[in-house]
């Protein structure tokens, strides 16, 4: 039945091209039937009528495979469902192209759900790369700004990365000796430390680009900042962890050989968060901020997957994985949240330069609490889902797995807590440039009218699951893996 | 039936469409084409019910004819691509006719249809050679009829250039096989190519090996591959659409054919000829991946960079070869080979369709023709963008699965040098193929109006689109067609 989970947004965007009802209304109807489909199976994700798979080729042996394969998976295909569903209600479509509008939209979702719900690697990789054409169309012909540069610069990335992360896992499957491409046939198998080694350098190249890893970064920044609001959402939001979630899925395989490059992995998303974070801070416009900031934020992620690499497996380190996924959704749903509302604002004031921007507040009152609970989010504050996040990394990063006085990943820990700190720095500037001081011409009450009710709708919906998540964290966490009982320091006399 | 008379037939069929075409009005030539068509769907049929031929009585002739699964799934893809090359010459016909013996009228048109059988039965003959000579003969069968394709608008300079250059180059790359064969008989004092096989030695490895590296060049001719490469863009560009479509389709998998047949003896040798044969072959696919790919990216006549793209596919195709694999739990090199081939026809020929029609009603083949199509015609440009993805190797769409397999042979071989030139090939290839989606959509046009299609190009862009898409979720179809190869 997961397969009904792609397939509607799928059939919805070729039904939409082929010109079938309104194209807002098709999608609405079907971004919505989504939604609670995907909410839905929360209750129900490990039934087998989940499961759906269907042998595609048979040398090599490949499955059109779906399904929840783990709480991990499900946690990404909610966060999917929700921001997909934001997405469609959210920007404003340009008169007379609500066709390549809403079904671009609807095909990058359908990408990042099928990506989430494969249970075969191929098809995981396969449904990533769905999204690289509606993207390239989207930046290039509805984007502001420099859009074709942003546009070409997001392809070529992506494209390089995708053939890097290719060549991985083919490597990966040959070195495992698999006779299928499926997660349960991969995991199950072994791969020579030797091989790893090459694997995991692949893997976090491959991976590290669509994730913006420093220093592959450089394509995310202007291609959100350019992009329409809805493709913002869904790849800062969805598409970015299709990475991360790829690594966490076979980091098993390579446990070894990863171990090989956590230091270059260390320094790496250091730079992700202190380099870029002081970036951020410079930032002059809204849209390139939160565009810096979500690639700064990918350093958290990559810190738990560091403590994770150092503890050497899942048990080892049972905080890593959930607090990886926990703060994929929480950064998912808040970057999703910031980029809509920046988008609100650009279309209301007609800028997004923070020096032609103030005292917002006034005129949009709601606007301004959104977003401020939004950049309060993205900070970390208490009471926020990236706070339970960001309080799970640390923790997990912070265990000594090392041996060492000091290890590695503890240090990285140490340092990148001060990227809390540049965050609140960029944040708060930003919103106090935007919605406080003296009112300017762009942002006068007569100019500005206030979010309009159905605008709220989305923004409500991304608004409470950040506050679900953050004041009870455990409506994620119970679907991840439980953590063992066993204290931490038998576990490490074990080892 | 034995399966020698199909080539008989194809052939025999040509020689009376051609005897027919004389007494054909000028206006009703492209019934011609319909009964070219017509022989070849007949064929085709008779294809499934072809056996091996020749039993025991007569040893001699069976030396140079193989019917085996590799045969079979060659003949068949010469024989549909033959299809598809003959309907794209029927919605070609009034640009052809333009530029031939009367423009205005269809007259010069008939026998350009009946050349095509000829060289279909060339082709269908080269993927039976099994011995030196017989590869030889069939292949100047199928080069002769293809000098004649590509001249054939003598109305045209282009047409005429690209004629004359394909002659010369066509001959001396007769001249190099011709000496390689030599070479080979010299060393082996045969010219079958299972016997060649059994006679390699240390002895003569050095003498063999300067034998098949002229061979290969002249091969190399025949696919489009480096270092014999450089005819494809100005052949390709003078040449009639389809008959561009035709050389860089069915030539090029019969060139592979042979390519198979003549370097298998070779590979599977337990000498170090079999090493040395694969380095070369590795060499050769690097190469030419990095110059088809790097040269395609400043073009901008899509015809131009079809040709380019053509190249840059002979040399993924030529990995599988370097990373030579035959009995294993994964698919044969000779099977992905025939697996790429297989999509590459889908794609391709959609992407020749594609260019007709922008052609006819635009008057151009640049890139800058296919402007403003997101507006003019939504859906013609719609697949025009899934077939773009596809040849550019988007997951999802058939395309990929060709990349997908060549990568993963050499992989597992564990070519990573040309592989790695591959995957700059690859992400250059996003690159100059995503330039005609930009075309297409990001550009306004300074021709308005609506396009003209016939339905007989629309039904075939529309179903070899389906197709790509089909395939692209569910390519077992493919594997069905070659998994008796071995």
């Amino acid at each position: 039945m997961s397969i009904i989970l792609v397939l509607i947004p799928l059939i919805a965007a070729f039904a939409i091209l082929a010109g079938v009802g309104k194209a807002k209304s098709v999608a609405t109807i079907a971004a919505t039937l989504n939604l609670f489909l995907g909410l839905g199976s929360v209750f129900c994700w490990k039934a087998s009528i989940w499961q759906f798979s269907l042998e595609v080729l048979s040398k090599p042996s490949i499955h059109l495979s779906l399904g929840f394969y783990d709480g991990m998976s499900l946690v990404m295909v909610i966060l999917s469902v929700l921001v997909l569903f934001t997405a469609v209600m959210s920007g404003k479509c340009p008169e007379g192209r609500e066709k390549l509008w809403f079904s671009s939209i609807l095909l990058i979702g359908a990408g990042g759900l099928g990506a989430f719900l494969s249970t075969d690697l191929f098809f995981f990789y396969a449904f990533h790369e769905l999204a690289l054409i509606p993207t390239f169309l989207m930046i290039g012909i509805l984007g502001s700004g420099d859009r074709k540069d942003a546009a070409w610069k997001i392809t070529i990335y992506l494209a390089l990365g995708s053939i890097i992360l290719l060549a991985g896992l083919i490597w990966l499957v040959s070195a495992s000796g698999s006779k299928t491409w499926l997660f349960d046939d991969l995991l199950a198998s072994s791969i020579s430390p030797d091989a790893q080694s090459g694997i995991a350098a692949l893997l976090i190249v491959g991976f590290g680009v669509l994730i913006s890893l420093f220093p592959f970064h450089s394509w995310a920044a202007p291609a959100y900042a350019s992009a329409p609001a809805p493709v913002s959402m869904l790849h800062a939001g969805v598409l970015k962890k299709f990475g991360l979630y790829g690594l966490i899925r076979l980091y098993p395989m390579v446990s070894t050989g990863m171990q090989d490059w956590l230091v270059w992995l260390i320094v790496l998303l250091l730079c992700n968060i202190l380099w870029v974070g002081f970036v951020t801070i410079n930032q002059k416009r809204l849209d390139m901020m939160l565009g810096n900031s979500s690639v700064m934020h990918m350093g958290y992620i990559f810190l738990a997957f560091a403590a994770l690499i150092e503890a050497g497996s899942f048990d080892a380190n049972p905080l890593a994985k959930p607090a990886a996924v926990v703060l994929m959704f929480a950064h998912g749903v808040s970057i999703a949240l910031l980029f809509m509302l920046t988008d609100t604002i650009r279309r209301k004031t007609g800028t997004v330069e923070l020096a032609e921007l103030g005292g917002l507040a006034k005129a949009a009152p709601r606007l301004a609490f959104l977003f401020g609970l939004a950049g309060m989010a993205s900070i970390g504050l208490p009471g926020l889902a990236n706070f339970s996040g960001e309080v799970l990394v640390f923790l997990s990063g912070f265990n000594n797995y090392g041996g060492d006085f000091f290890s590695p990943v503890q240090v990285a820990t140490i340092l990148a807590l001060w990227g809390v700190v540049l965050s609140a720095v960029y944040m708060l500037r930003a919103y106090r440039q935007t919605f406080q001081g003296p009112v300017v011409g762009n942002t006068s009450s007569e100019r500005v009218d206030d979010f309009g009710l159905f605008c709220q709708i989305p923004a409500g919906i991304l608004a409470i699951s950040l506050l679900i998540v953050g004041i009870y964290p455990n409506s994620l966490l119970q679907f991840l893996d439980e953590p063992k009982d066993v204290p931490l320091e038998t576990e490490q006399a074990s080892n | 039936m034995p399966s020698y008379l199909l080539e008989i037939f194809v052939l025999v069929g040509g020689l009376v469409l051609l005897l027919l075409e004389a007494f054909t009005s000028p206006k009703r030539k492209s019934a011609i084409a319909v009964g070219a068509i017509s022989i070849l769907c007949f064929s085709l049929i008779l294809l499934f019910f072809a056996k091996k031929g020749f039993g025991n009585e007569n040893v001699e002739l069976t030396r140079f004819y193989a019917f085996d699964p590799l045969a079979r799934f060659f003949k068949l893809f010469t024989i549909v691509a033959t299809i598809l090359t003959l309907l794209l010459a029927l919605d070609h016909r009034r640009i052809i006719s333009k530029f031939t013996a009367n423009p205005g009228s269809e007259d010069g048109t008939g026998e350009y249809y009946c050349l095509f059988l000829f060289a279909c039965a060339g082709m269908m003959w080269m993927a039976s050679a099994k011995d030196l000579v017989s590869l030889f003969v069939s292949l100047e069968l199928t080069t002769i009829t293809s000098y004649i394709l590509v001249g054939y608008m003598r109305r045209n300079v282009g047409s005429l250039e690209a004629g004359v250059k394909f002659l010369i180059l066509g001959a001396l790359s007769t001249g190099f096989l011709v000496y390689g064969i030599a070479w080979i008989y010299g060393a082996t004092g045969t010219t079958d190519l299972a016997l060649i096989g059994e006679r390699i030695s240390d002895k003569n490895s050095t003498y063999l090996l300067f034998g098949l590296a002229l061979i290969l060049v002249s091969l190399a001719f025949k696919v489009g591959a480096v270092p014999m490469h450089l005819w494809i863009p100005d052949v390709y560009q003078g040449a009639p659409t389809p008959t561009t479509a035709f050389l860089s389709i069915a030539s090029k998998a019969s060139g592979f054919a042979i390519a198979i047949r003549v370097t298998e003896p070779f590979l599977n040798s337990s000498t170090d000829l079999a090493g040395k044969t694969a380095f070369i072959l590795a060499i050769l696919g690097g190469a030419t991946i990095l110059f088809g790919n790097l040269a395609a990216i400043p073009q901008k006549n899509f015809k131009r960079l079809l040709a380019y793209s053509s190249i840059a596919n002979a040399g993924f195709m030529l990995l599988p070869m370097a990373a030579w694999q035959t009995a294993s739990d994964e698919l044969t090199s000779k099977q992905v080979i025939a697996f790429y081939l297989a999509i590459y026809l889908v794609v391709t020929f959609a992407a020749f369709f594609i260019l007709a029609v922008i052609h006819r009603n635009t008057g151009s083949e640049e890139i800058s023709a296919f402007e403003g199509l997101g507006k003019r015609h939504p859906l013609l440009a719609f697949m025009a963008a899934i077939i773009i993805g596809a040849l550019a190797g988007l997951p999802l769409t058939a395309g990929f699965w060709g990349k997908f397999l060549v990568f993963k042979s050499a992989i597992d071989a564990g070519l990573w040098f040309p592989v790695s030139l591959g995957f700059i090939g690859v992400t250059a290839g996003f690159y100059y193929y995503f330039q005609l989606i930009r075309a297409m959509y990001w550009r306004t046009s300074l021709n308005e109006g609506s396009l003209e299609i016939k339905p007989i190009a629309f039904r075939s862009i529309a179903g070899l689109t389906s197709l790509v898409l089909l395939l692209g979720f569910w390519p077992q179809p493919v594997y069905w067609l070659l998994k008796n190869i071995n």
